[in-house]
């Protein structure tokens, strides 16, 4: 019995200390490194770091090891941790342009200034289980290109100086938000919901952006730009003399470009989906960018047909670490509620009992109760 | 920074940090202020999931002093995994005196019940809520939903009461029943058992209510009018068991259905597990007393 009377912290501990046992798994085998989680399965790390929105890669790979490759398992552990941590400040918006680029590519141009960098992608390898990768490899090492071309210009900016899409829009406020100090309260500003969004779960962002393609909030995307690499921290330290480099952030960023028809008041115009995430996750921040377009619907004048245009909707369940915890908390011990249910239950079968014999034994037309 | 290498296990008296914590307290304050209205708090990630009490852990570790003793339930047991679990985190954490005993409790956190004993003033009982917002089911919109409490519009609540009346002859709301606090707000329980509501109204005990994973608080202070929504006609009833909690024989008290074997064979037994403790020790027996429940669990 799960509820016993007595018992229950044996239970519990015995029930951990199984765990940490399965977790090491056979003995025989080395026990595996957090240098080796953070490099060889770095896009794991990425996304632990991503929605678990704690730019570390050292704990993030604790974390997967720690949930066993669970990792939504591992966000939440991140999360719990982060949240202990102090607020120092904000740092200066990282500043895209001036990224060191692993890849960018657009699917608007054919060419661009800057080029079409492919970097370290799946894209057009085939599928096929490579067997050499069961022993240790030993790959040649990448092609390098010639020293950096220094920054490339976002693919936004190109269509801005012709005003053919829309401007960036100012920030709601000097002091940026945050959803992890202050209640969400709906209706958000587009700031608020980015940063809900670029936590929010992967495999859900990317069911409800494929959902707009499908039709449910169409909004014709084009992928302006996807760029991945590294971005200089920067935040405003007066004792250090200004603005300083704190750090630096391997950040996806991906800017939708999206048709609008104008209005009587705005001439046609592209509009904009945006999204961004830490590390390297192309899927992530285009399910987000697809999602930030389909969100400002109201704001732009659209008709709130489809799921993935409704804030309240969207924002209020993409977290993974409260719908983990909500769904799982099912299995908590909830007899007495449902002892409530069987009591209303066995009454309500009675009452029914009684009517159908007095129905038998006195036919009559139903009469409205 | 490395956890496991630095100082990572100093955490603060009962985790939270001190600025969360005051917090949490102008929430609660704000709560008690205004009974039975749901005051947004910024939720923090706590080290249990969501759902699992991370509202009442958190309003738990705003109130909690050093010289505090804490009884935690689940189902009305202090037993259950998770009430296990919750005791231990503020043993760990805050390293207070924790107890069974209502009666020796300062502050008892809860998951769907109220203990049986009468509470006493200077008792706080702090309650888990999945879904503080009682209209939810009905509106799943929060921007909706606040202004119908804002303008007092709560005739859907009677439609849904109502209707099943309409269609099952009685209130088909057997657990989270909803109450109107004070004659103003209509506020959620939590998912008690319409057999404790009664329990809530002119209460000596201040009552707080923590959702973690919606970030509201709201409390019923002590003495506060609460009254389960009914009609006229169809006055609010708790449910009555016809059996006696077959270990210490009490009466009026809430029971849990124990399956004893797969022919059918089942017993009932108080929910309250303190309840059921004391009056045995005080020398009361039900019918299957001594006859091994302890012994096969």
């Amino acid at each position: 019995m799960y509820v016993a009377v007595k018992g229950g912290e044996q239970a519990i501990e015995n029930a951990h200390r199984l765990l940490a046992d399965r977790r090491r798994g056979d003995r025989t085998v080395p026990d595996i490194s957090l240098d080796q989680i953070s490099g060889q399965l770095a896009l794991a790390v990425d996304r632990v770091m991503s929605e678990g929105s704690l730019y570390d890669r050292e704990l993030a790979a604790l974390a997967i090891k720690q949930a066993r490759g669970d990792l939504i398992e591992a966000i939440f552990l991140v999360r719990a941790y982060r949240t202990t941590l102090p607020r120092f400040g904000a740092s200066e918006p990282i500043d895209t342009g001036d990224m060191k680029i692993e890849r960018r590519i657009s699917a608007t141009y054919k060419d661009l200034p800057g080029g079409q960098m492919l970097g370290p992608t799946f894209d057009y390898t085939h599928r096929l289980l490579d067997p050499s990768l069961a022993a240790d490899s030993d790959p040649a090492s990448a092609a390098e290109r010639d020293a950096d071309r220094g920054p490339a210009m976002r693919v936004s900016d190109i269509l801005g100086q012709e005003n053919l899409v829309e401007e960036d829009g100012a920030a709601s406020s000097d002091d940026p938000p945050d959803i992890t100090r202050s209640p969400v309260e709906f209706p958000l500003e587009r700031e608020t919901r980015l940063q809900a969004l670029s936590r929010g779960d992967e495999g859900f962002l990317l069911a409800l952006g494929y959902s707009t393609q499908r039709g449910y909030a169409r909004n014709h995307p084009f992928v302006g730009e996807i760029r991945i690499g590294e971005v200089a921290l920067e935040m405003d330290l007066p004792e250090k003399g200004g603005t300083t480099v704190i750090g630096r952030l391997l950040v996806t960023e991906c800017q939708m470009v999206n048709q609008f028809k104008g209005s009587a008041k705005a001439p046609p115009q592209f509009t904009r989906g945006y999204g961004l995430v830490f590390g390297q996750s192309e899927r992530k921040a285009m399910s987000m960018a697809l999602c930030d377009r389909a969100l400002r619907a109201g704001e732009l004048g659209e008709d709130r047909t489809a799921p993935a245009q409704d804030e309240e909707f969207v924002i209020s369940h993409c977290d993974n670490v409260q719908a983990t915890g909500f769904v799982e908390h099912l299995k908590l011990p909830h007899y007495v509620d449902f002892q409530a249910e069987l009591e209303l239950v066995r009454g309500m079968r009675a009452a029914f009992k009684e009517t159908r014999e007095t129905v038998d034994d006195n036919p009559q037309p139903e009469a409205a109760e | 920074m490395n956890p496991h290498a630095s100082g990572f296990a100093a955490y603060n008296f009962a985790y939270l940090d001190e600025q969360t914590k005051r917090m949490i307290r102008r929430a609660i304050l704000k709560a008690i202020a205004i009974p039975g209205y749901q005051v947004p708090f910024a939720s923090r990630e706590m080290p249990m999931p969501y759902g699992w009490g991370t509202g009442g852990v958190q309003v738990t570790a705003a109130i909690l002093g050093a010289d505090d003793t804490l009884k935690v339930i689940d189902q009305g047991s202090d037993d259950t995994t998770n009430s296990v679990s919750i005791r231990k985190f503020f043993e760990k954490t805050a390293g207070v005196a924790t107890t069974t005993r209502t009666a020796d409790a300062s502050i008892i956190q809860t998951r769907h019940r109220i203990p049986e004993e009468p509470l006493k003033s200077g008792q706080v009982l702090v309650y888990q809520v999945p879904i503080p917002e009682p209209l939810r089911f009905l509106e799943p919109r929060e921007t909706e939903t606040r202004k119908m409490h804002a303008l007092e519009e709560y005739g859907l609540m009677h439609v849904k009461l109502y209707e099943d009346i309409a269609k099952n002859g009685r209130i088909a709301t057997t657990y989270a029943y909803p109450v109107k606090i004070e004659g103003r707000y209509v506020m959620d329980p939590s998912p008690t058992p319409k057999f404790d509501n009664p329990k809530m109204n002119d209460s000596p005990a201040l009552q707080l209510f923590g959702a973690g994973r919606e970030k509201r608080i709201y409390a019923v202070p002590p003495h506060t009018e609460v009254v389960s929504l009914d009609f006229e006609d169809h006055p609010f009833e708790i449910n009555r068991f016809e059996d006696t909690c077959a270990l210490c024989g009490a009466e009026g008290v809430y029971l849990d259905e124990v399956i004893l074997d797969d022919k059918g064979n089942r017993m009932f037994c108080c929910s309250d597990t303190d309840h059921c403790e004391q009056r045995r020790e005080a020398g009361h027996s039900g019918a299957r007393a001594g006859q091994g429940l302890e012994a096969s669990q």
